[in-house]
């Protein structure tokens, strides 16, 4: 035993930083404090905030350093301009409680700027009032962990995002808790990242919005009550699974809007209650399976640019209007889901249905063509012409049907 | 007036029929809660339901009703009555018992669905829907004395509403799809008071939202209150017309 303490002693003094690496308390006091002892800090050092607020913005972090909040450690930004600019790698940021960043309409103000950075972590701080919450701008392999952002945005015109990242690479977003800005989490340009275990709730637009991003993977989210939803465009080979799309309801609302996004897979998802479940808008070669989508308004609305999506093995329980589409051609692939307004049998009793479902609406696609219709909604007319359509199929698409049907709802646990 | 409604009223209260009526919405009724469970959809289902059956059995019922009692209205004919007297209370004896029996099978389930203000605005549009119908059989069964017409006619009444007129509406609405026809539509459904008391239902539930720009023209009329109030006393009026066209009818009518 004794053998081995020479080794790691000779070991620690081989660590650059260790001798110098000094903690350093700060006080809430007048003038520039947290500017100042940036200054005098050596790289590596930590800066522990002690409980109090700290009245100042504009704070350049430009040498590798951690900085902590003990509880209690408020920085106030006065409603003026961003509260922490990060220009160096290797900073870590936490626990501190961060609010009133001014609206502006010339600048994206944040109350954390991260500027072309690595390896930058921003961990359990809370945001409120901050007019962008925490922005990340050209910064690769950070980490974005247990925040929670609160916003006060009352018009979209004047709100920021929560989480906002333009350009990266590698970023994890993880356990944050995110409500009442314009977008909960922005991607833009952003590739082989990781968006796990947030809570986004109450924006004004979307939950989650993604565009330019690929190789992205999102799982055990929850999006729930935004203005419209969760957006994801033009991105390729993206993986969600296990989130909960939740409560989207409005003229404007989608739980999952697809649109221009190839290759990726929808899995074990939740869409419940939303007005339109999943609207798919050019979007090619997905998969979407496991899912459950109940209590939609329109479970899917999948339009004719789409191709080549497999749609297999979902719930489809209580929706008013199981799938729309707009063409009478099908490129996409039904096959082994429940649906619950199948009326078939099964006489073999082996679980699927004998007589395929065609789960699209004859007043769907009436209502495409002629918005005015939808004032027959729920009427017996239009019951009736649905009963009928189904029998001896005239209009609605004959190709898009599910072969498999399934007779009982699949057992997934989803919570 | 007072005592023939509380006789007639007894007496449709000893009528199977009416009876097998209560059964039936409240089987259904509650045979929708222990299906599907949840308020909204609740609501939407029991609104079906009054579309289909309320024009149906008031119509049907109310003629048959008539045309079986038409012997003992000519006794009370030999009696110093006024002739509106007997018409008024035949009709009022009609209403009270078939609204009731809605009320009382619709209003329990949909208060066991824990529905809010939406259900009490459903009971209400279709005890007019109960007004109004039995008005329309009334109507049919002073102008036709001929059983079989009167019966074939009081059908058609219930098929147009239902059916026929949306039908036309819809073709109209194909036709001139290409002109902005969301107003007119909007004046068009105050032709059919089932339309009228859909929508006016429909439009306090969340399923509003799925019928896009014509729901949100929609919406500005229906959610308001002197919206609503327009479109309950349209209804009124629908439930006016026909009965006091069937007074003047049965004041000149050679019985």
């Amino acid at each position: 035993m004794s053998s081995w303490i020479p080794i790691i002693l000779s070991l620690l003094t081989l660590l650059p930083s260790w001798g110098n690496a000094k903690t350093i308390a700060l006080y809430p006091g007048e003038g520039r404090v947290i500017s100042d002892a940036i200054l005098q800090a050596a790289p590596y050092d930590t800066l522990v905030f002690k409980k109090g607020i700290y009245q100042e913005n504009s704070i350049l972090v430009d040498k590798p350093l951690v900085l902590l909040g003990e509880e209690g450690a408020i920085v106030d930004g006065q409603m003026g301009d961003e509260i922490f600019v990060i220009v160096s790698d290797d900073v870590s940021l936490e626990n501190l409680t961060l609010k009133n960043v001014g609206v502006s309409y010339l600048k994206d103000r944040a109350a954390i700027r991260l500027n072309r950075v690595s390896n930058v972590t921003i961990r359990n701080n809370r945001l409120l009032n901050t007019f962008f919450g925490i922005y990340l701008q050209k910064s690769n392999e950070c980490v974005v962990d247990g925040n929670t952002i609160t916003g006060a945005a009352e018009e979209e015109s004047r709100a920021g995002n929560a989480i906002h990242i333009w350009q990266g690479k590698r970023i994890r977003v993880t356990h944050n808790t995110l409500s009442h800005h314009r977008d909960g989490i922005y991607f833009e340009f952003v590739d082989e990242s990781y968006i796990a275990f947030n809570q986004s709730r109450n924006n004004m637009r979307y939950g989650l919005h993604f565009m330019f991003s690929n190789d992205d993977i999102y799982e055990n989210n929850v999006f729930q009550n935004n203005g419209s939803g969760v957006a994801v465009m033009f991105s390729n080979r993206i993986s969600m699974e296990n989130n909960e799309f939740l409560d989207n309801w409005g003229g404007a609302s989608y739980g999952l809007l697809l649109k221009e996004i190839s290759d990726g897979t929808i899995r074990g998802n939740r869409f419940q209650s939303n007005t339109v479940g999943i609207y798919a808008e050019g979007a090619n070669r997905l998969v979407l399976s496991q899912n459950l989508l109940q209590n939609n308004g329109k479970a899917m609305d999948i339009k004719g640019n789409c191709m080549d999506n497999r749609i297999l093995d979902n719930n489809f329980i209580g929706n008013t209007f199981e799938v729309l589409t707009n063409s009478k051609t099908n490129l996409n692939h039904f096959e082994g889901n429940y649906w619950s307004q199948y009326s078939g049998y099964d006489l073999n009793k082996d679980g699927v249905g004998d007589l395929p479902h065609r789960p699209v609406n004859l007043f769907a696609l009436i209502t495409d063509k002629v918005p005015a219709a939808h004032m027959l909604l729920h009427s017996f007319l239009v019951s009736s012409l649905e009963v009928a359509e189904r029998m001896f199929p005239q209009f609605i698409p004959e190709q898009l049907i599910d072969s498999q049907p399934q007779i009982s709802p699949y057992p997934y646990d989803y919570d | 007036m007072g005592k023939i409604i509380q006789f007639l009223a007894t007496d449709l209260f000893k009528n199977k029929t009416i009876f097998l009526y209560l059964l039936f919405l409240w089987v259904t009724g509650f045979g929708l809660i222990s299906l599907q469970g949840q308020g909204e959809k609740i609501l939407l289902a029991l609104l079906n339901i009054s579309i289909l059956v309320v024009p149906m059995i008031c119509l049907v019922f109310s003629i048959i009703y008539f045309y079986n009692m038409y012997e003992f209205l000519l006794l009370l004919h030999a009696q110093p009555l006024a002739r509106s007297t007997l018409l008024i209370s035949f009709y009022t004896s009609l209403s009270l018992v078939l609204t009731g029996v809605y009320l009382f099978g619709l209003g329990l389930p949909l208060y066991f669905s824990g529905a809010g203000g939406e259900g009490l605005l459903l009971l209400l549009t279709g005890s007019l829907w109960n007004l109004i119908f039995i008005g329309l059989a009334l109507l049919m069964a002073i102008w036709a004395s001929d059983r079989t017409k009167g019966m074939g006619f009081s059908l058609l009444i219930w098929v147009y509403f239902v059916l026929l007129f949306d039908g036309l509406v819809l073709l109209l609405m194909y036709n001139f799809n290409e002109y902005p026809i969301e107003k007119l539509v909007l004046y068009i459904s105050f032709l059919n008071p089932l339309d009228l008391g859909r929508i006016l239902v429909l439009m306090q539930t969340d399923a509003a939202a799925l019928m896009g720009y014509t729901g949100a023209v929609f919406q500005q009329v229906f959610t308001e209150n002197w919206g609503k109030g327009l479109v309950l006393v349209l209804l009124l009026l629908w439930a006016l017309i026909p009965f006091s066209v069937s007074i003047r009818w049965f004041n000149k009518k050679d019985l």
